[in-house]
């Protein structure tokens, strides 16, 4: 005796994005954690050696996290004003950072009281950094100069006043002591040389700089500004190299995957966007609750610590690698569940006698009530709410199920007006779809049949069959329309095709249809892998 | 033209089994059937068969238990004979010649040498009214007996076996025709019949299908067109008999039977689900749902513990009585179609054609017996007349057998064309098709061909569909398109090729996979598979092209086709011209995958004729006329599994592979020469298969580790008694006797060696004197016991229950002796 064959149900290719490796890779994060600062963070900065705390610059404090830690390990609260641009030296002892007040402070990471203040500049000063000799210090200000310090007497060495607006991103050179570039509100970048006196390369990106990034070999320079992220061909005079339009507000921070093969923005419309460094497509997407300030990431990509605007800092951290299996594994488990496998997976000992239990085939509830021929039942069950909406596969898989059997009608027949409205309202949700719409246009034909006598006696179901007919006439005009585009494609393909000679005995030609439009412009068969 | 004497043409297995009802032996170790023009013995638990009992010479048309004895059965036939065989050791005792066709046969105890036969009427000319005949059996000693003393018992009866059957112990016979039941009383020699009308007011048909008797109540039960049952009762009387109806079955009742205590009431029908009633409890019944396809025949083995269902599929299922399947005989299974063709699948070298409905068969052509059934479609069978099913139009083998494509179609009056493409991978751990992929609407019309690329040193494996939407495409297996880890490779379409709109009709890779040939319509198309260019296009005006093939080999640059209008041509590949050509009708061509050869079955005057010839020579190698009648349309060449070594020139082109071919009713046909036959023939005889358990590999393997696990427990004493069964009793008496009371071993010794060393020579006469010495042995043992009860029981009941005594005089009075001291010293030592 053959058991009760299920409902086959087809599985149709998804329509939503595809897993590419990438998506696996940026979605390994966990939850992420969430601190509440003193105001919007503008920046975080991660120290280059271990343990990798990271400064997070908020209001007029700078607070310095562990890798782990919730709580902050260190605060520097010796402000006056909003603190701008917290960052690390690269041995991680020292820390500099402006203030709204126009004085610049660097601190020993151990220390609380500044060790030296840089006073020279008339305005806030938003941008600083340490030069590669570890010496110097580089400044950019809103009195649209920026400076060069000495570190071990608090001199000014040099003067750049060429932006003409305030100065808010600059980077200093990781390969050579005298080079730093800056970015301005004047919609330049320009490239600086300590041992000249005057900016060697400008750029122009056309918005307001907000921030600038060099590659690690610093042979390409990315910059945001506007909407638009740019990358520069540096070794090639500042030549342009693409333009990147993927946000649809300010980007605000930029920031490069460890192993430099990512490239993230992030910006004012709450998104993180991940892109390839060699086409410069985007391959992932990361959504947060407010718009964006600041951003880093962690080396080795271990976190992504973001900054936004409602002063909440959001730190992701990695899954380790055992973390990640066993979540998926878990998912199914209820509290239940341990009843239900109790003893299920007992190894037998060598001596035990095994009593063998016939396996019981587990059906759904529409295929119980089709192996009892319960047809209206079962497409009730087929019905449900939630698998209307969520799982459409399903009750089209049993409505076909019962054509097969030749009782559709029998099943669809009697229904109230609530039914009859629930059976409308699926199909005037799932009748144009291409994957569905040979099995549910039998099933409508035969609706109109059936209930053809008691149309007009109810204003639900006269309303839906309205919207049912105004839909299919939509769907007409469109099917129409790309025949027409299939019409006009074919004749150019025809006439840019090379007439081919081919040896033959008789006097026709060839004519090979493409696979390809046909497969852009009407129903594809849907193929799909391993059921 | 060649003389072929010795090549013949055959039938070869896939006979049908479910023609009439099987019968159950009184010991349910056997079932037969009868089987075309003989009757198989089936063991019940092995599903083997064990015998065939070969003599008639016409179709079998019933089976019968001897009454009065049970290992003897009847058969009759359509060739006016009825024979009674012993059906254990297969041999046919008697023939009886009746004279004219027998249609079925029935017989009760209570009737001693009679049995009922049904033949056509002899008085009446026409042919299709029938007569139940009492043959009064003669009791000669011949082998052939006329039986000639016949007397009608009733007239105009059906000539379906189960419109007639015996009630109570033979008291009466009943038997339906159409609407009317006839019940004959023996005693009374009157009969009553109660007629029906023909329709209800419901619209049910109340024709009746089958009769069935309570063996102990007098109720007789009717199983109807439109389902229903009607239970019979007093119907002794004109006027007063009653009837219920029990109402469960959707579509015709077409069997129906009472268990042998006469407790259930046993019926099945299209919806191939056995009913079981509880007589007098009607309301309660037990389901034994979804047995394959429609149950024809239900019978019940005497004792009750087995029933078994023939079912329409040409499968016999034995159910336990707690109403679980426990063995299923399959033939092979014959629809009114093959719509896939036939093929030989490469890895178990079966035949493969589609069987069940939704199901491919794989039969194993040299053991004659079906494999398995693989589900294709998968979807559960709806038992209904009337309803469009799935059915499996196409399949196709790759060359190593590692890949199947099947292709499903469902047709409904209407609607749209559904038709899927599935291929499957063999699964070397289930050794078994597993599903890879589905695809569904591969084209939008019909399917006419599909062919895989036969190349066995290509990478890719390659599939060509060809559809009458006038398309075709071609799959490939693609490298698993996402990250995913569990998705292996899937197949996807790689090209789609199309010539003016034409529609193609069947496709055909060459031999090295280098070439695909697509016939659309008149134009053969010569495409390279490896760039998807179009080579070069032969036609031969003005027919289309109906079968096309690559020769192989050396004959590989040649490509053949037949065409409508009766021409076989020959193309050169090299040359892209017409080589030959030749006007014959042919409605199959094929060629063998191991030689050049080409086989080409020609319809001509209402026979097929065979051609078997190789592309490159104008002389046909073999040619038979009038292989069979009608049109020849599925064959197949099946490799052998060993070579023959055939000689002859007519008959080498069977020494690779064998041609197996469907006649158009649906008979499985082979050609075989007269040298095979005889090697079959002895190879047949040799093999005897246990009755009881198949002598499976596995049988052999668990039956030595058995035999070894009996001897081990046990010591050399019971070993050794198994080669020497004479020294039972001294062995016993040895074993009986408790230890204690045992005299030392090395006393026992000396006797014990002698009593094995009993020759044969001590034979007949001797066992007189034993049993003489037994009767004195006996009183001895009688005053012995009256001091020693306790220990004298065993031994008396193994010395009085001796069958073959065949110890010697000498050895038992030394046992004696040994009992005699023993018993002596042992009460000695109590009172001490």
């Amino acid at each position: 005796m053959a058991s009760f064959k299920p409902t086959k149900v087809q599985v149709y290719p998804k329509l939503g994005e595809k897993v590419t490796q990438d998506t696996l890779y940026w979605k390994n994060y966990k939850a992420p954690v969430q601190i509440k600062e003193f105001g919007a963070i503008t920046n975080i900065d991660f120290s280059p050696v271990a343990p990798h705390n990271f400064a997070v610059t908020a209001f007029t404090r700078i607070h310095i996290y562990g890798p782990f830690s919730q709580e902050p390990v260190k605060t520097f609260t010796r402000f006056k004003d909003t603190a701008y641009c917290g960052r690390f030296r690269s041995d991680g002892q020292l820390l500099v950072a402006g203030c709204e007040d126009s004085v610049v402070r660097l601190f020993d990471v151990s220390g609380k009281v500044a060790l030296r203040m840089f006073k020279g500049h008339t305005k806030a000063v938003h941008i600083t950094d340490f030069t590669s000799d570890r010496y110097q210090i580089l400044t950019g200000s809103d009195d649209y100069t920026c400076r060069l310090w000495d570190i071990p007497n608090a001199t000014e060495l040099n003067t750049y006043q060429e932006h003409t607006d305030y100065i808010r991103c600059g980077v200093t050179s990781k390969l050579n002591r005298d080079l730093f570039i800056t970015g301005s509100y004047d919609h330049t970048l320009k490239l600086f040389d300590a041992r000249a006196d005057k900016s060697v390369m400008t750029m122009d990106h056309g918005q307001p700089v907000e921030s600038l990034l060099l590659y690690p070999s610093e042979g390409l320079l990315v910059s945001a500004g506007g909407r638009h992220v740019k990358v520069w061909d540096l070794l090639k005079g500042g030549q342009p190299l693409v333009s990147l339009k993927n946000h649809h507000k300010t980007v605000t921070c930029l920031c490069l995957s460890s192993s430099g093969h990512r490239l993230l923005s992030a910006s004012l419309d709450r998104h993180v966007k991940v892109y390839n460094t060699t086409n410069y497509k985007v391959v992932h997407n990361f959504d947060y609750a407010a718009s964006i300030l600041s951003l880093a990431l962690a080396p080795d990509d271990e976190s992504i610590v973001v900054g936004m605007t409602n002063s909440i800092l959001s730190i992701k951290h990695r899954k380790s690698l055992d973390e990640s299996k066993e979540i998926s594994g878990q998912q199914r488990r209820q509290p239940s569940y341990r009843v239900f496998v109790k003893g299920k997976n007992y190894v037998p000992k060598q001596d035990d006698y095994l009593v063998s239990k016939p396996v019981k085939q587990h059906l759904a509830k529409y295929d119980k009530q089709l192996k009892k021929f319960n047809v209206s039942k079962a497409l009730d069950t087929a019905l449900e709410t939630w698998t209307r909406l969520r799982k459409p596969e399903i009750t089209v898989a049993v409505i076909k199920e019962l054509d097969r059997r030749g009782t559709l009608k029998n099943a669809l027949a009697g229904r109230d007006e609530q039914g009859l409205a629930r059976l409308l309202n699926f199909l005037i949700g799932n009748v144009v779809d291409p994957r569905f719409a040979p099995v549910l246009v039998t099933a409508a034909e035969m609706i109109l049949d059936i209930y053809q006598s008691v149309i007009g006696q109810s204003s639900v179901v006269d309303r839906q069959l309205l919207r049912l007919q105004e839909l299919l006439e939509r769907e007409i005009d469109y099917q129409q329309d790309l025949l027409e585009v299939l019409g006009m494609l074919d004749t150019m393909f025809a006439s840019s095709l090379p007439r081919k000679e081919v040896p033959s005995l008789d006097f026709f030609n060839v004519s090979v249809s493409y696979d390809i439009i046909d497969s852009l412009l009407t129903c594809q068969p849907w193929s799909n892998g391993k059921m | 033209m060649v003389e072929h004497g010795d090549i013949r043409v055959v039938h070869r297995g896939g006979s049908k089994i479910n023609f009439r009802e099987p019968v159950i032996t009184h010991d349910s170790r056997y079932l037969l059937c009868a089987s075309g023009e003989c009757v198989k013995v089936f063991s019940t638990s092995t599903e083997e068969c064990i015998h065939d009992l070969r003599g008639h010479t016409g179709l079998v048309t019933g089976v019968l238990l001897k009454p009065s004895n049970h290992l003897q059965v009847y058969s009759c036939s359509a060739d006016g004979t009825v024979r009674l065989w012993d059906y254990t050791d297969g041999i046919l005792i008697k023939t009886y010649v009746i004279g004219c066709p027998v249609y079925s046969i029935c017989a009760s105890a209570n009737h001693e040498g009679v049995i009922f036969i049904v033949t056509p009427m002899l008085s009446d000319k026409r042919s299709d009214l029938f007569q139940l005949v009492a043959v009064d059996l003669p009791q000669s000693g011949d082998q052939l007996v006329e039986a000639r003393e016949l007397s009608a018992v009733l007239s105009d009866v059906s000539s379906n076996p189960a419109a007639i059957v015996f009630g109570r112990g033979g008291e009466y016979i009943a038997s339906a025709n159409g609407l009317h039941l006839e019940v004959y009383f023996f005693k009374k020699q009157k009969s009553y019949r109660f007629s029906l009308k023909e329709d209800n007011k419901k619209g049910g048909k109340n024709t009746v299908t089958c009769v069935a008797c309570h063996p102990k109540d007098d109720c007789i039960a009717t199983g109807h067109e439109d389902g229903k049952i009607r239970l019979w009762r007093n119907f002794n009387h004109k006027k007063e008999y009653t009837y219920s109806t029990l109402h469960w079955h959707h579509s015709a009742v077409s069997s129906l039977c009472f268990t042998p205590e006469g407790t259930n009431l046993l019926s099945g029908g299209m919806e191939s689900v056995l009913v079981q009633w509880r007589y007098n409890q009607e309301s309660e019944r037990d389901f034994l749902p979804r047995l394959g396809s429609a149950i024809t025949h239900i019978t019940v083995s005497p004792d009750g513990a087995l029933f078994c269902t023939s079912h329409s599929d040409n499968k016999i299922t034995i159910i336990q009585s707690c109403v679980k399947v426990s063995a299923v005989i399959q033939g092979l299974v014959k629809g009114e179609s093959v719509r896939t063709d036939m093929m030989v699948d490469p890895r178990s070298k079966s035949l493969v054609l589609n069987g069940k409905p939704g199901h491919l068969q794989f039969y194993s052509l040299p053991r004659d017996k079906l494999l398995y059934n693989l589900d294709i479609v998968q979807q559960e069978y709806i038992h209904e007349s009337g309803l469009e099913q799935f059915e499996v139009v196409k399949a196709a083998f790759d060359a190593s057998g590692s890949w199947l494509a099947t292709v499903e179609e469902r047709k409904q009056k209407d609607a749209e064309l559904e038709l899927n493409l599935k291929l499957w991978a063999f699964d070397e751990q289930t050794q078994s098709f597993v599903l890879n992929t589905t695809i569904s609407a591969p084209h939008e019309a019909r399917i006419t061909a599909m062919c895989f690329c036969h190349a066995t040193d290509s990478q890719t494996t390659m599939l060509v569909s060809t559809s009458k939407d006038g398309h075709f495409k071609a799959w490939q297996l693609g490298a698993p398109a996402h990250t995913e880890a569990d998705e292996g490779p899937s197949w996807s379409c790689d090209f789609v090729g199309a010539y003016h709109g034409l529609v193609p009709e069947c496709c055909c890779f060459s031999a090295d996979g280098s070439l695909l040939a697509v016939s659309f319509q008149e134009v053969v198309t010569v495409w390279s598979p490896a760039s998807w260019e179009l080579l070069t296009t032969l036609s031969q005006p003005p027919k289309a092209v109906r079968d096309l093939c690559f020769g192989r080999l050396s004959c590989s640059k040649y490509l053949l086709g037949t065409t409508a209008n009766n021409l076989l041509c020959c193309w050169n590949l090299l040359t892209c011209s017409l080589e030959w050509s030749t006007s014959m009708d042919i409605s199959l061509l094929l060629a063998d995958p191991l030689t050049e050869n080409m086989a080409a079955f020609c319809c001509q005057a209402g026979s097929t004729d065979l051609f078997v010839f190789k592309p490159s020579e104008p002389r046909p190698v073999f040619s038979q006329k009038a292989v069979c009648s009608g049109k020849v349309t599925r064959a197949v060449f099946a490799p052998r599994e060993e070579m023959l070594e055939s000689c002859e020139e007519s008959s080498q082109w069977l020494n690779h592979s064998q041609l197996y071919f469907l006649t158009p009713y649906m008979d499985l046909m082979t050609f075989t020469t007269k040298a095979e036959e005889d090697r079959l023939m002895a190879s047949s005889k040799q093999l005897v298969i246990d009755d009881s358990v198949a002598m499976t590999p596995f049988y052999l393997l668990l039956g030595k580790h058995r035999q070894q696990e009996d001897a081990d427990p046990l010591s050399g004493l019971s070993a050794e008694r198994r080669p020497l069964p004479q020294c039972s009793v001294a062995i016993k008496e040895l074993l009986q006797t408790p230890a204690h009371v045992l005299p030392s071993t090395s006393f026992l010794c000396s006797m014990f060696v002698q009593s094995l060393l009993i020759s044969v020579t001590n034979g007949r006469e001797e066992t007189k004197h034993v049993e003489e010495e037994m009767e004195s042995e006996k009183e001895e043992e009688d005053s012995e016991g009256e001091m020693e009860s306790s220990t004298q029981r065993p031994e008396q009941a193994s010395l009085g229950g001796q069958a073959a005594p065949a110890l010697t005089k000498a050895q038992l009075r030394e046992l004696k002796r040994v009992k005699k001291l023993d018993h002596s010293w042992f009460p000695g030592l109590l009172h001490s």
